[in-house]
């Protein structure tokens, strides 16, 4: 019933399935909406990770090397008599930065949407590679089980930061981290790197080929604009990380150079001769700043999608938004040394790379400035979505607007690693992306489970975490202007920054507060996925395809052909219809025109 | 104690939490259930949407009444520096400026434009125009921070050798500071960490054949003379470190393996910073702060803190191990006498050897 009709759908068919197994329905599945739950889901449980080691973090900074009960209760050992060590402090540091931006923020967020939406805004019927798909959940499931088993190392999870610069990574004697523990990320790393290409190769290849008819690149929603641009920035700078991991590996154990020379430690010299530890900066940010995009991309373009269809207006500057992600993406690959300006690199070069930064500002720029005209004159339909989308702007804004003085050479000398940039990069893109991930789910919530949200509870946890985002990041920007630096276990050592305790104090109780009405969002998506309210076909009336398909999942998607594609996504409130929606398969009407666009 | 409390609090906002949801399910069973946004939702939505917009402003000026000294944008104490804080200010007010307008239109728009029944969106789609011009005045204004900017960072990160500055060695090891001054001939030794020998005290590898290096100077304070041009060569034994000098607007990674540098000339002594009103008041807030807690900390039994005076600080800024947050030395800055007096008293390098 489907593949034949269909001219253009691949060969799969999808009509004749032999009867599912709990495995081949729940477990090794190949349907792209199954596999999007399961990034989900296991990144839904890594952000748990990852938020309580903040919370640890933030109650140490505050109440400095005073026993705690809690420390003793997750620590154990780590924490005798309740009070936390040193090394602890960094492995926390370390760990739930690694898990935030790559388990969280990539996987959960661009797996679970790209995997969800791409197939079914494009019209087709799964990814191009099913297998291709599951293996790559597979291999995220993996990594994700290695670094948490790293947790539980004797000499402690890796501890150098999520950034892994070497010599601290790679000598064992620097630091007990640097053992077993970093090992295990490493490897967990590189198997997480190869999940990610294989995810975004498949994104790639099913976003050009498998189109439905009449859907011109021209006419896809912004979102598969943005999950299509994030995997082509992942394939470029993904293997980048991965050789610079292998190289470390090779460094730490088979005795070459690359990134080491010239070290004298715990009263011995090493062999090392020739290496740089600022190629490993290079490799590292060459990756690792793409990667601040491959997690905002995608939020910003779940935001474009959910504020266009709850304005009920068309998204402002169609073309200028899709503009500003390629130009984006293009300037995300040449702006790495921002983050090296003072690591030894030749001053030139710092100057190169402060022109390039700030030029990424405009592309930036233009997209928030598109978002504030879509709302103008709309008719708001403040969801708890459409919350967290303009919540999104709000702290892109806020955050963005710092990266002027971070991204400025001769002003980073003084704010470099201080508690500022700890502010603005978790505005910018922690909070952010976040926010797109909590928008995502609200919205897209009854596609994947066929059940509503409770939207109190989603009104509850919208405000409560906004007012702690700004009340644990707004302050923090003070503390770094007071030259504070980061990764400080504790501060009590400088009486100079004595007068900030107080400021430490109150970010801790947000944080906190803001840490556990996570809750309500936790149990408002368990909940809901059994006893929620059962959804519509298209709650939201929104006019992109995946509403067109049945509540109930079925493999292929649309039990019928695929519907043909007459218009772009963003026709609300069109004059001349009496819906303020017309969904793009529904063909123009005699005498209407497609807008120029 | 605090343990406990943060435990009991927590516990308290779950219940809290539990309660909530329940009493929101007990609500919702005769209303509408839809669970998606009606008008009540929309209104009671867009006036917390405008609140929220106060409560931005709000922590905005709070922040600023309390904490808008702001250490790292005055009193700097480098011949750069006010450069820097010139730069910083007024990057500060283009972005307090953008910030608050953009906020402001968001909310505001989230606020006016709440759904309601019946009301139809404008359809606008497109304005090329004002795309343009808002392309544009990004372009100008960060043209000018990205001028201005480049000009200060070329003016600081060129070296001047013809101000003959004087070289000074900042060698980082886990977890401490050592300078090493160049001496009468100006020059450092040559060095290598395969050179160092703890058996006779050469700690830092020096080339002990290098005539250059005899006269070399080894501390663990670090002494400058103000209004003189200093030129700082880094040097790591075993992983990164930063030599961060917040108040002199100056950093730089240290590497194993090679040799960074950062100059700048001191400007205001340590005596004179310390008689700074600015200074002296920070100073005395901090005292009764640290008043305050020795009380508590006595109370308990045990050893109160000192006193707290000004005096300027290197510390380490790139994580690098166990006691990073502990890695300081002192920095004094002091008239050109007291500095040639303070150096004629310590050893040379020939001189610290110790002989097998």
């Amino acid at each position: 019933m489907s593949a034949q009709v269909d001219t253009h759908a691949h060969e799969d068919d999808h009509g004749h399935h032999p009867k599912e197994t709990f495995i081949t329905k729940y477990i090794f599945c190949q349907d792209h909406k199954m596999i999007a739950k399961q990034y989900l889901i296991t990144g839904i449980i890594m952000g748990v990770v990852g938020i309580l080691m903040s919370l640890l973090m933030r109650m140490q900074i505050a109440w400095p090397t005073q026993p705690n009960v809690i420390f003793e209760a997750l620590l154990g050992k780590w924490a005798p008599g309740g009070v936390m060590d040193a090394d602890i402090y960094l492995a926390l540091v370390t760990i739930h930065g690694t898990i935030m931006v790559f388990f969280v923020l990539t996987a959960g967020l661009s797996g679970t949407f790209s995997n969800l939406l791409i197939p079914l805004q494009i019209g087709a019927r799964d990814m191009a590679s099913g297998f291709l798909n599951m293996v790559s959940y597979w291999l995220f499931f993996l990594s994700s089980v290695i670094m948490i088993i790293s947790l539980f190392v004797e000499a402690g999870p890796a501890a150098a930061g999520w950034t892994i610069y070497p010599p601290l990574s790679a000598l064992p004697l620097a630091q007990g981290g640097s053992g077993a523990g970093m090992t295990l990320w490493l490897v967990s790393m590189a198997i997480f790197i190869a999940s990610s290409l294989l995810g975004s190769l498949n994104y790639i290849v099913t976003v050009l080929n498998l189109r439905t008819k009449g859907m011109s690149m021209t006419r896809l929603p912004l979102t598969i604009w943005a999950f299509f641009i994030t995997a082509v920035i992942g394939v470029v700078s993904f293997p980048v990380l991965l050789s610079a991991a292998l190289l470390l590996i090779m460094d730490r154990s088979f005795g070459t150079s690359f990134f080491l020379s010239d070290i004298f430690i715990q009263g011995e010299v090493l062999h090392y001769q020739g290496g740089s530890p600022v190629l490993f900066e290079h490799l590292f940010w060459f990756l690792g700043h793409p990667e601040v995009y491959i997690v905002l991309l995608p939020a910003l373009g779940i935001t474009s999608e959910v504020i266009a269809t709850n304005s009920r207006k068309p998204i402002f500057g169609y073309r200028a938004m899709v503009a500003s992600i390629l130009a984006i993406a293009f300037l995300s690959t040449i702006v790495w040394g921002h983050h090296m300006f003072i690591s030894g690199m030749n001053p030139f070069l710092g100057s190169v790379f402060t022109f390039t930064t700030l030029l990424i500002a405009i592309p930036s720029a233009v997209k928030a400035f598109n978002y504030i005209t879509t709302l103008w004159k709309g008719n708001l339909q403040l969801n708890p979505a459409m919350l967290f989308s303009i919540g999104l702007v709000s702290t892109f804004i806020t955050g963005g607007l710092t990266g002027i003085i971070l991204g400025d050479s001769a002003l980073d000398i003084n704010v470099h690693d201080t508690y500022f940039v700890v502010a603005h990069f978790h505005l910018v893109m922690g909070i952010s992306a976040l926010y797109g991930l909590f928008a995502g789910v609200y919205h897209w919530f009854p596609k994947m489970f066929g059940r509503m949200l409770n939207k109190n509870l989603g009104y509850i946890h919208f405000w409560v975490t906004a007012i702690c985002a700004y009340g644990v990041f707004f302050p923090m920007h003070f503390i770094g202007m007071a030259g504070l630096p980061r990764r400080y276990y504790t501060n009590s050592n400088f009486p100079l920054f004595d007068d900030t305790s107080n400021v430490q104090i109150l970010i801790t109780v947000f944080a906190l507060v803001g840490g556990v009405f996570q809750l309500v969002f936790l149990w408002n998506f368990f909940h809901s996925i059994f006893y929620g309210k059962k959804a519509e076909q298209n709650p939201w009336r929104s006019n992109t395809l995946e509403w067109t398909t049945p509540v109930e999942h079925m493999h292929g998607n649309w039990p019928g052909a695929i519907p043909h594609v007459h218009r772009w996504a963003y026709d609300y409130s069109k004059p001349g219809h009496d819906e303020d929606f017309v969904q793009q398969h529904v063909p123009l009407k005699e005498g209407e025109e497609e807008l120029q666009h | 104690m605090t343990g406990l409390l943060t435990i009991l609090i927590l516990l308290g906002i779950t219940i809290a939490i539990w309660q909530m949801v329940k009493t929101f399910d007990l609500a919702q069973v005769n209303k509408d259930v839809s669970q998606v946004a009606n008008d009540g939702d929309n209104k009671v939505q867009g006036y917390l949407m405008l609140a929220f917009l106060g409560f931005i402003y709000g922590i905005t000026i709070v922040s600023f009444a309390l904490w808008g000294d702001l250490p790292l944008t005055s009193n700097s104490a480098s011949e750069h520096g006010p450069e820097i804080d010139r730069l910083m200010i007024i990057s500060m007010v283009v972005i307090f400026i953008v910030q608050t307008i953009t906020q402001f239109l968001l909310h505001y728009f989230a606020f006016k434009y709440r759904g309601e029944k019946g009301r139809k969106a404008l359809f606008y789609a497109d304005n090329d125009k004002l795309e343009f011009i808002w392309t544009v005045i990004p372009v100008i204004v960060l043209a000018g921070l990205i001028m201005y900017g480049l000009f200060t960072w070329t003016d600081i990160m060129t070296i001047d050798e013809d101000e003959d500055p004087i070289v000074i060695e900042l060698y980082a090891q886990q977890f401490n500071w050592k300078a090493r001054y160049a001496g009468q001939d100006n020059v450092l030794g040559k060095a290598n960490v395969r050179l160092i020998n703890l058996d006779n005290a050469n700690i830092l590898g020096l080339d002990e054949a290098d005539p250059n290096a005899q006269d070399d100077i080894i501390t663990t304070e670090l002494h400058l003379p103000v209004g003189i041009p200093v030129l700082f060569k880094m040097r790591s034994q075993d992983v990164l470190h930063s030599a961060y000098m917040p108040h002199f607007r100056a950093q730089m990674n240290c590497v194993p393996g090679m040799i960074t540098q950062f100059a700048f000339t001191p400007t205001v002594t340590t005596e004179e910073m310390r008689l700074n009103p600015d200074i002296y008041e920070k100073v005395k807030n901090i005292n009764k702060i640290r008043v305050n807690k020795s009380k508590k900390l006595q109370s308990k039994g045990e050893e109160p803190l000192d006193s707290y005076e000004f005096d300027y600080l290197l510390l380490c800024n790139k994580i690098c191990g166990k006691s990073h947050y502990n890695m300081q030395m002192k920095i004094i800055v002091e008239s050109e006498e007291d500095y040639k007096a303070w150096l004629q008293e310590q050893k040379l390098f020939k001189n610290s050897l110790v002989q097998n």
